[in-house]
């Protein structure tokens, strides 16, 4: 089902030494993607085959393209009116860019993660059962269920579960952050898209949100976008490096940390530009 | 100008430059003094109007108390002035601003909150540039023009469709008075959805939520206490609104729920004393200022609620 | 274990897009709603009225004869009724927003004011219409002449003002009133010379738009007495008069009786629109020709 990337699958055995660590599965792939925002194009070319089942990091300088990049892969930026987008999106074989694939089908199984924690302003049980009462389930039962799991899942269940009836915004930051996850993970998606996460939360709940992070990967596929190199480093299975909206190297986190093929991404990752 | 004059008219011009200046400088001192306490006077003007209001409502609603008791005035169904034997209950007049609000709200209500959910979640920005103006238009219209088309159109219009309605009746201005009330509501509660922040509606549909289910379940909760406000303050102005129900809604003083029927509401009936031959002095003359003091509470208290309303909502965000 | 099953929500997906744009056109025909209501009431209006209108019509006096009535006495009422109230809240809206916005302490007093000016907007103008038939028409004994008028209205349209300059002062950048004092220019010079030059057209703006809202009222007059009586034209403040609104009232209410009425009311709520459309499209003009000066 899931196409191989021409890239990486190759060496699906087991190897000695960081580069030569198989890939998972391709569950995205774009071929092409190019992107502009009326007159300025803020994606080039973008070829990127995503492993399923792991971290991916997408680093590099602000404003090449990151944020938008990650938009494009659950179609959140066809709500500004003025982009467009040439070039296919493959999520699973299916081409998510073609006009008889419904965004919101592709965003029940593709979730995503702001910058800024978003709760709405509603309890916390509403809050996560937003998205599953969208989709259908009414059931008082299932939903306790599923509220409870994907609060347990995000590693918050203990700090709330005895306040899920009171209004989200009087979370912490950080507990906001870890909810919106926990909001993301009832929908059951496949993908989860973070957009610099942690960037908006202070160091304690920086690493629980990076742990949680970790332990998401047996089950979704997550696509990460970070300011943070360190934290690419600590917490990816493989990194990205954006440049102008090129993808300009792509491929296991400890090589391209350690011994990245473009001068450019060692110049960045050396904190030479950016 | 020469050289040799230079030296004389420099000398003339420094000692009157100075002595000039001297008394302008106490001038303009005077001045500056003067004209913040003129400024502040015309401040003053607005609290004297409000004074003003208070003052001739209460003053002259006391003499008409002296005359007619507190409880006919608020429980008495009888209200007639130019009897034998007059009586001053406020309640038929109630029930006619009661049900033209209610009329009007069942218009205006619902139109207005659709056209605020289709300008802030629907509508593109040049789509909204050009309905916005255009509804202000409609809220621009003099009240007296609504009043000549609910009486000259939408009247005949109703009793074409249903012959029941008497010639002046409450349910037409009720109507066009939600017709006008329209924009208001539209506009005050496009700007409390507008107002909530746009990451919120990225959370929802991140979740595949549509359009519509982000504005029915995240946005409209989260703006509601500004909704509620424009919604109160519509009420209050259509307790307020004269001519529409001057015109077409007739004076017939009954206690009454019937949507058919001419009624009177407190505002038409000031009208119809005050424009009468009501002689200063007389008990009748004195219950204009009975009901417009009720009306002024009413709508002060819900003017109150909504921005009380409003604030809360602006703390949120 | 698995809650969401993801084929059943494709599934679904369709019927709630299908609902999300059916609701959509809904709302879009709520918007225009009231649009088409507005283009039914100028086509009726214009479609009974129009034809009334001729140099009689303009320049003639009242009559009870509807062939020979004209609305010269009206549209003069209206004009005197605009230059009083032009007057008193163009100085006194002026003047109290410049206290407010520029002198005021922000203390309790002030933000009592506000919310005192912010409470008489809401007061319905048949109030104010009781307020100046006790003041103005009864005790200063003034009648029902076009300063009584024109004063209720100033009042009623005065808070408008004072909120829309206040807003016009306060969007002058800060930078500007600096660099006069920097020069040494004293308040009063910095705000004569400064901002209130640079507010001015804004303050224009409110004014008129303010304005316009003042000529359309009619309950005030109404309850000040204001006559449709076959008066001699108005030559100053001090004559009784009768304004548009007015004439348009009597002429609704008198419908019943003679039904060319209504063709006249019909035929003076054009003039009135016409009016307001002037002084609206000359308050867009303003603000459109000064919006980007700072
Ligand atoms: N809504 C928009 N309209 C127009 N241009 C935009 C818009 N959003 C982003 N851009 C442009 O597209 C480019 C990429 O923006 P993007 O937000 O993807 O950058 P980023 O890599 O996420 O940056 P950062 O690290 O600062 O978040 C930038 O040049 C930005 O100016
Ligand atoms: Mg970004």
């Amino acid at each position: 089902m899931a196409v191989k990337s021409p890239l990486y699958a190759v060496p699906k055995m087991e190897t000695k030494g960081p580069e030569l660590k198989p890939m998972n599965d391709t569950i995205f792939e774009t071929n092409s993607l190019n992107l502009w925002y009326g007159e300025t194009q803020a994606l080039k070319n973008v070829d990127l085959p995503i492993p399923e089942k792991s971290i991916s990091a997408i680093i590099g300088p602000s404003g090449c393209g990151k944020s938008t990049f990650l938009k494009t892969l659950n179609r959140m930026v066809e709500l500004i009116p003025s982009v467009q987008t040439t070039g296919e999106i493959k999520y699973k074989d299916t081409n998510i860019l073609s006009k008889d694939y419904s965004a919101e089908a592709l965003r029940t199984e593709v979730g995503m993660v702001f910058q800024k924690p978003n709760p709405f302003p509603k309890s916390i049980y509403d809050n996560i059962a937003y998205g599953p009462r969208i989709h259908g389930i009414k059931k008082k039962s299932i939903l306790d269920e599923i509220v409870e799991k994907s609060l347990r899942d995000a590693y918050i269940w203990d700090e709330v579960k005895d306040r899920l009836k009171e209004n989200a915004f009087g979370l912490s930051g950080g507990q906001q952050q870890r909810l919106c996850i926990a909001r993301c993970l009832a929908i059951e998606p496949e993908v989860i898209l973070m957009d610099e996460p942690t960037s908006a939360l202070d160091p304690i709940s920086t690493t629980k949100v990076e742990e949680l992070v970790q332990t998401l990967k047996e089950d979704y596929s997550i696509v990460i976008v970070t300011h943070n190199m360190q934290q690419a480093a600590r917490i990816s299975d493989q990194t990205a490096f954006f440049l102008n909206g090129e993808v300009v190297e792509f491929g296991q986190t400890e090589k391209l940390f350690t011994k990245p093929s473009d001068q450019r991404t060692e110049d960045y990752i050396n904190g030479r530009f950016g | 100008m020469t050289t040799k004059s230079e030296p004389i008219t420099k000398n003339l011009s420094t000692k009157e430059l100075i002595q000039t200046n001297k008394s302008k400088k106490s001038l303009k001192k005077l001045f500056e003094k003067i004209i913040p306490a003129i400024l502040f006077l015309f401040a003053v003007v607005t609290v004297l109007t409000t004074l003003a209001i208070l003052y001739t409502l209460i003053t002259e609603a006391v003499h008409f108390f002296q005359r007619v008791s507190f409880t006919e005035f608020f429980t008495s169904t009888n209200l007639k002035p130019l009897s034998q034997n007059p009586s001053f209950g406020i309640l038929p007049l109630l029930s006619g601003t009661l049900l033209s609000t209610v009329i009007a709200m069942i218009v205006a209500g619902p139109i207005g909150l659709m056209a605020a959910i289709y300008l802030s979640e629907y509508a593109s920005d040049r789509i909204r540039k050009w309905l916005k103006p255009m509804l202000e238009v409609l809220a621009g219209i003099p009240t007296i023009v609504y009043g000549f088309f609910a009486f000259t159109f939408v009247t005949p219009l109703l009793r074409s469709i249903w012959p029941e309605i008497e010639a002046t009746n409450i349910l037409s201005p009720g109507i066009v008075m939600g017709i006008m009330i329209i924009p208001m509501v539209a506009s005050l509660s496009e700007d409390a959805m507008t107002s909530v922040p746009k990451s919120m509606r990225e959370g929802a549909y991140a979740l595949g939520a549509t359009r519509l289910e982000t504005a029915m379940k995240v946005v409209i909760p989260a703006a509601i206490s500004g909704i509620v406000a424009s919604f109160v303050l519509a009420i209050s102005r259509a307790i307020g609104e004269t001519m529409i129900v001057t015109i077409a809604s007739g004076s017939t003083k009954n206690f009454s729920l019937d949507i058919t029927e001419s009624m009177q509401t407190m505002t038409a009936y000031i009208v119809e004393v005050s424009s009468g031959d009501a002689a200063a002095g007389t008990t009748i003359y004195y219950s204009i200022y009975a009901v417009a003091l009720t009306l002024f509470a009413m709508t002060f208290l819900m003017n109150l609620l909504a921005r009380k309303i409003a604030r809360r909502f602006r703390e949120e965000y | 274990m698995k809650y969401i099953d993801h084929s059943q929500v494709k599934k679904k997906i369709n019927s709630r897009l299908r609902l999300n744009s059916f609701l959509k056109y809904i709302f879009l025909g709520a918007t225009l709603f009231g649009l088409v209501v507005l283009v039914i009431l100028l086509a009726r209006v214009i479609s009974q009225g129009l034809s009334w209108i001729d140099w009689n019509f303009l320049t003639g006096h009242l009559s009870m004869d509807p062939e020979k009535a004209g609305i010269m006495g009206a549209v003069l009422g209206t004009f005197w009724l605009m230059l009083v109230v032009i007057f008193f809240t163009l100085i006194l809206g002026m003047g109290a927003a410049i206290y407010l916005e520029l002198y005021a302490k922000k203390n309790r007093f002030h933000s009592f004011i506000q919310t005192n000016i912010a409470n008489l907007a809401g007061v319905p103008s048949i109030v104010y219409g009781i307020l100046g038939l006790t003041v103005f028409v009864r005790f200063m004994d003034l009648g029902s002449n076009i300063l009584a008028g024109g004063l209720t209205l100033s009042l009623l349209v005065l808070p408008i003002v004072i909120v829309s300059s206040q807003e016009a002062l306060r969007s002058v950048p800060q930078a500007m009133g600096e660099a006069s004092y920097g020069l040494g220019a004293s308040k009063w010079q910095t705000i004569q010379n400064i901002i209130l030059p640079a507010a001015l057209p804004s303050i224009l703006t409110g004014s008129i738009l303010a304005l316009s809202r003042a000529i359309g009222e009619t309950a005030p007059l109404v309850v000040l007495g204001i006559p449709a009586l076959l008066i001699p034209f108005p030559g100053g403040i001090m004559d009784r008069f009768t304004a548009l609104p007015m004439q348009i009232y009597y002429w609704t209410l008198d419908a019943s009786l003679v039904a060319e009425y209504a063709n006249l009311a019909a035929a003076s709520i054009i003039i009135l629109l016409l009016m307001l459309f002037v002084l609206n499209s000359a308050a867009i003009l303003i603000r459109n020709k000064f919006q980007h000066r700072f």
